[in-house]
């Protein structure tokens, strides 16, 4: 299932806080328009993994590889590696101080160097897509949470990143808005984006993962497609998480 | 009827009983709503009618405000002289080199005016392009001001600034150290963050160095140490040293009250823009700034308002600035003995000055609450 034109390549990845090992040898390859699904207990470094991968957090051996860029301390890499790199977060974190729209159009003028009008122009395409286009001029502590992780994904979508990350995106909302957020992913899913999402929504994994990885404790137990991942785990970790999550 | 009719039936509005509203009922439940409250509220009474009425008498009802010398208030010594704050009113506003030349008090007059102008729409909350009055405020007024008070261009003569004085000098030096400070504070607060260990420790001492000691210190030694740090050549001024002094002490106190504005801001601000390409720069001036000076502007006008009486403190270094000056005033001879006035004129001009940024930080401070509930 492995593409040969994989996106990112992680090797060995070992990460400790601290003494606290919190990566394990991880090895793992995402091919161009790959989706990928990582599920696991609270704790097991799920997020941890995801963020090494845009270099919110840093490792202290193996090698992630972005597009080919190998990430390092140069920080003219970083920034490279991060406008290329999406992420959406849990509690959307979107800057409560600036519009939607500013939100959405601040990063590609400032960082891609678009101009205003061509920043704001691609921001309300967007917005449409993930359908905010008449709360553009709102702040967004006056949108519902829903809306707000959607304007999220606009804000990280304008940076025309080639990847997108998702920690747990629908964790914090009401079950009502997860389907929303759930279906504007769906739809970015099918356009051709590489993802790789943090999430629990098992509904979501089996339409759309290419991918499942199962983690705990730092390693990654087992990868498979949706349906031998769900209809045949491999080792009883999963299948004791599996019946977790699936009994409610 | 049983209880379960299914029948509704509306029960119209009626108003609140009649001693549960209106000002009968407030001054019952907030003034006499138990015995200690009772009390309180007489015991206050008593002291107003005690206190305030002589005090009306003395410096309204029976005060002297006409003539030019001190006759007047001497044959009527029942009230409060304004004669002498009236006499000496451009020396306690304007110093001792526009009292020389009245022909120029036009020049500190018209300074003021225009920081009125300046100020005042910056109040103002729907005023536009507030950032642009706030750039003229802190940028090209300083170089008015200098060029207008100080003189020396366009043909005004030059005032000798070791002779500006009164609220003149009080405005000068905290206007300075207020503009000045504020970046520097911003600065200092950014370094005690910073994760390079260098940047980090020398904003600490900074920080730690200059909060730790008294102003008074601060001012002695910047007038007499700072010329030993500099070639012999360059004389300072001493107004200059004391703006130095006063800036590098009030510097850590606006640091200080940043550095409370920036430990407010959710870790996930920082991230968010870090995942999004953004540099340090560009994080701290578009995302975490703005949310963090206004969450501390309340404590930043705070430093403020003390940094404006702390300014008094010059008279030590031998500047001559409000309250120094009310207070030779009221030991000269001509008006020996009417201290009390020179003061309460003194303390008056203070209290509106710290009044007004105190109002503006209240202000400030109940519309970022409304802004929270709405967020
Ligand atoms: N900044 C940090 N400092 C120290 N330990 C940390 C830090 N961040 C995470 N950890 C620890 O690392 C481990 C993995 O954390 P991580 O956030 O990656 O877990 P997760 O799989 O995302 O869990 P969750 O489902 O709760 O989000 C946890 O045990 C956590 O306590
Ligand atoms: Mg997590």
């Amino acid at each position: 299932m492995i593409k040969d034109d994989s996106i990112i390549k992680i090797t060995k990845l070992n990460k400790w806080y601290g003494k606290f090992h919190a990566l394990k040898d991880i090895d793992l390859s995402v091919g161009t328009t790959e989706k990928i699904v990582i599920c696991g207990p609270s704790g097991s470094g799920k997020s941890t993994l995801i963020r090494c991968i845009n270099r919110l957090e840093v490792h202290q051996e193996g090698s992630i590889k972005v597009d080919g860029i190998e990430l390092s301390d140069d920080i003219k890499q970083i920034t490279e590696i991060r406008s290329d790199v999406g992420m959406v977060f849990q509690h959307f974190n979107l800057f409560p101080h600036l519009t939607v729209l500013e939100n959405c159009s601040l990063a590609p003028i400032w960082v891609r160097k678009k101009s205003k009008v061509e920043a704001e122009q691609m921001a309300m395409e967007l917005l449409e897509k993930v359908r905010i286009p008449d709360q553009v001029n709102k702040y967004p502590g006056q949108l519902s949470g829903g809306q707000q992780q959607r304007v999220a994904i606009a804000r990280a979508l304008c940076m025309q990143p080639r990847i997108m990350l998702f920690d747990e995106p629908t964790s914090a909302l009401d079950p009502e808005m997860i389907k929303e957020v759930l279906e504007t992913m769906i739809e970015l899913a099918d356009s051709g984006m590489t993802m790789i999402v943090v999430t629990h929504e098992m509904g979501f994994a089996n339409r759309v993962a290419d991918r499942i990885i199962f983690m705990d404790e730092g390693q990654i137990v087992e990868q498979n497609d949706p349906d031998s991942f769900f209809n045949k785990p491999q080792s009883d970790r999963t299948k004791l998480f599996l019946s977790q999550i699936l009994d409610h | 009827m049983s209880l379960n009719s299914n029948k509704f039936e509306r029960i119209p509005d009626r108003l609140p009983p009649i001693n549960s509203i209106g000002w009968v009922a407030w001054v019952k439940q907030n003034l006499f709503g138990s015995v200690s409250n009772t009390l309180i509220t007489l015991l206050f009474f008593y002291l107003i009618f005690l206190y305030i009425p002589p005090f009306l008498d003395w410096a309204v009802f029976n005060a002297n405000i006409s003539g030019t010398d001190r006759s007047v208030c001497d044959d009527n010594k029942s009230g409060a002289c304004w004669t002498f704050v009236k006499v000496r009113i451009e020396q306690l506003l304007f110093g001792l080199y526009f009292t020389l030349n009245p022909d120029q008090t036009w020049r500190p007059i018209l300074a003021f005016i225009v920081f009125a102008c300046l100020l005042i729409p910056l109040v103002i909350e729907r005023t536009p392009h507030k950032k642009w009055l706030l750039l003229t405020l802190i940028i090209l007024y300083p170089v008015f001001f200098v060029s207008v008070v100080g003189g020396g261009v366009f043909g005004i003569p030059e005032s000798d600034a070791s002779q500006w004085g009164g609220l003149l000098l009080t405005f000068a030096l905290a206007f300075v150290g207020i503009v000045l400070a504020l970046p520097l504070g911003i600065l200092l607060a950014l370094g005690r963050r910073s994760k390079m260990p260098i940047v980090r420790s020398f904003s600490i001492i900074y920080i730690e160095f200059w909060r730790g000691t008294p102003l008074i210190t601060i001012l002695f030694m910047a007038s007499v140490m700072l010329p030993l740090f500099f070639p012999s050549g360059v004389e300072f001024d001493k107004v200059v040293r004391a703006m130095i002094g006063i800036t590098l002490f009030q510097s850590a106190y606006t640091a200080e009250a940043v550095r409370g504005g920036l430990q407010a801001i959710d870790k996930g601000q920082t991230e968010a823009s870090m995942a999004l390409g953004m540099g340090y720069w560009q994080q701290t001036i578009f995302i975490i700034l703005p949310q963090a000076l206004r969450i501390s502007i309340p404590s930043i006008v705070n430093t403020f308002i003390a940094l404006f009486k702390d300014t008094s403190l010059v008279s030590i270094i031998g500047l001559l600035d409000l309250l120094k000056i009310a207070q030779n005033s009221s030991r000269s001879l001509d008006w020996n003995g009417y201290d009390i006035e020179a003061y309460m004129f003194a303390g008056l001009v203070f209290w509106m000055f710290c009044f007004g940024m105190s109002m503006y930080s209240q202000k400030l401070e109940r519309k970022l609450d409304t802004d929270r509930n709405t967020e």
